[in-house]
């Protein structure tokens, strides 16, 4: 078992106010990694931390260590646009952009310059099966992406960001803003896509932590309380609070 | 509380609710009638001298011979210039402040306040700036070319803070997707940001142009002339406009010329329906590509 990314003492402000205190905590390669937590804790800042979206925020502050195959991403030098290519995102409300099916799913490669045109159609298509959105859309590709229903249009964020070749994945609550049917396709996706990415998910939903994630990380105040294995955070949480916010005591 | 009274409050409140539906329906008819009444007696008085003579004649002392084509054309230069200069700079300018600018730092609050401000400043001010420093300093004379960076100037506060607000309404969602897909700042911009804020962009750009058709102060400081017998050929050479020429025959005083400068106003009234129109076709086929 390897670790994809491993963080280290990370703190993190917004201005004044420290919303992460101390975080250390090893993601494993090809596992899916749920971050669960009441509104507020800190989860989904700390995934923004791995792709350095908090760079988009004035007066935010990062320190500490993630280490990603050996690479510091909070180094101030580091490329940007290179990590980001390496750790793709995916957003809790679908965010497509105004433009055709296809044009979604090569937006990114487009703008890289990095892949011959010659490959595009086909890089649409794996993009698409990989996002199991393809048989769905094969024959509207030039349909505007808001024809699509919103968890459709959720997988086609994936796909768009499957295309740019990451080699993990962040979804920050992928699936609040869909119904279950929906939902479940997503998860059912997952399943698939961690035999070749790294997945890390924010979640509200303890369920589909426990249905979904191989460890997962309990977040209070900014601070990680516990961390480990999905089946023992579950079964047999070490903290009071954990065992709290997971019988729904709070939260 | 008896029941007689809950009704009479009903009542009451149903009343008010009619009263100031109908208050609010006299404003507006009110304004339109005003509008009508000007709008019918320059009809009146103008559409017997309007032909196309009209437009294809030299300016004249005598007002059964006299035409616009000069003024037509030097409005068409310096309007068009004016575009030219305007929009570029005022949509850089807009994009700088939406997203590159530190919104927290000192030159940003003082340029936001600033361009607020400098739209609420009147036109002639600009006449007198554009004469000091394009007629004057940097010597360009009284050309068609001090005319367009005058009236640039004058709307330039208007077409960024149109741009501003038009670049704000970009979901940051979409924003965020981009960036998260380890886009560039500058790929995003033309990427997403300036596709979406298009339709709000050119909407705001072309209302301000067509103020600035209508305009005659600033540019009487920076030299156009009221009456003259030759067409534009250059941004260097001497111009008339529509506004220009129209005062001047308002200010004459035989009837014949209120009679044309009545339809030289019909005249710059299809022009910024023309404008008006194009920015609603516009604003209309950027949307729909967008959605």
């Amino acid at each position: 078992m390897t670790n994809k990314i491993k963080v280290e003492h990370l703190d993190f402000y917004y201005g004044n106010f420290q919303a992460l205190k101390d975080i250390n905590m090893d993601i494993h390669q090809n596992k899916i990694t749920a971050l669960i937590g009441p509104s507020g804790c800190g989860k989904s800042t700390f995934i923004k931390t791995m792709n350095r979206m908090f760079d988009l925020i004035d007066g935010t502050k990062a320190t500490g260590s993630i280490s990603f195959d050996g690479t510091e991403l909070l180094d101030k030098n580091l490329d940007v646009v290179q990590l980001r290519k390496r750790i793709g995102m995916v957003f809790q409300k679908p965010n497509p952009f105004p433009k055709s099916i296809e044009e979604n799913v090569l937006y990114g490669v487009k703008r890289h310059g990095d892949v011959p045109k010659s490959e595009w159609d086909e890089l649409v298509k794996t993009s698409l099966k990989k996002a199991s959105l393809w048989t769905e859309v094969e024959h509207k590709l030039n349909q505007s992406a808001f024809s699509l229903s919103g968890g459709q249009q959720q997988r086609l964020c994936i796909a768009r960001a499957l295309a740019t070749k990451p080699e993990v994945l962040l979804m920050d609550e992928p699936t609040s803003a869909l119904d279950p049917i929906a939902t479940a396709k997503i998860e059912e996706l997952l399943e698939e896509l961690k035999k070749e990415y790294t997945v890390i998910i924010v979640t509200h939903s303890m369920q589909q932590a426990a249905r979904i994630s191989d460890y997962t990380g309990f977040f209070l105040n900014g601070e990680l309380i516990e961390f480990g294995l999905t089946k023992t955070v579950f079964s047999n949480p070490t903290d009071k609070r954990t065992e709290d916010y997971i019988t729904g005591r709070f939260g | 509380m008896g029941k007689t009274s809950k009704r009479r409050r009903l009542a009451q409140r149903l009343f008010l609710n009619k009263f100031f539906e109908y208050l609010f329906l006299t404003a507006i008819l009110l304004s339109i009638s005003v509008l009508l009444i000007l709008v019918g007696d320059v009809l009146r008085k103008g559409l017997g001298s309007l032909d196309w003579s009209f437009i294809t004649s030299m300016p004249s002392s005598r007002p059964e011979r006299a035409g616009i084509l000069p003024a037509l054309l030097g409005t068409l230069w310096v309007i068009g210039l004016t575009a030219i200069i305007s929009i570029p700079v005022g949509v850089g300018t807009a994009i700088y402040l939406e997203e590159y600018a530190n919104k927290r730092s000192w030159f940003f609050r003082i340029m936001n306040i600033n361009i607020g401000n400098l739209a609420g400043v009147p036109s002639i001010v600009y006449g007198i700036l554009g004469l000091t420093v394009f007629v004057q300093l940097l010597k360009i004379g009284p050309t068609i070319l001090a005319g367009a960076l005058t009236l640039s100037l004058l709307i330039l506060p208007v077409i960024i803070v149109s741009s501003v607000e038009a670049i704000k309404a970009v979901p940051s969602s979409v924003k965020e997707g981009s960036y998260a897909l380890g886009v560039s700042r500058w790929r995003t911009i033309t990427g997403v940001i300036l596709p979406m804020a298009l339709p709000g962009i050119l909407t705001g750009s072309i209302l301000a142009l067509s103020r600035a058709m209508g305009e005659a102060a600033p540019l009487i400081m920076v030299g156009a002339v009221g009456f003259v017998t030759f067409l534009p050929d250059g941004i260097l050479d001497r111009y008339t406009l529509l506004p220009m020429l129209i005062y001047n025959w308002t200010s004459r005083p035989q009837d014949a010329f209120a009679q044309i400068a009545a339809a030289g106003i019909i005249v710059m009234m299809i022009l910024l329906l023309i404008t008006n129109i194009t920015a609603i076709l516009l604003r209309h086929k950027t949307q729909n590509r967008v959605e």
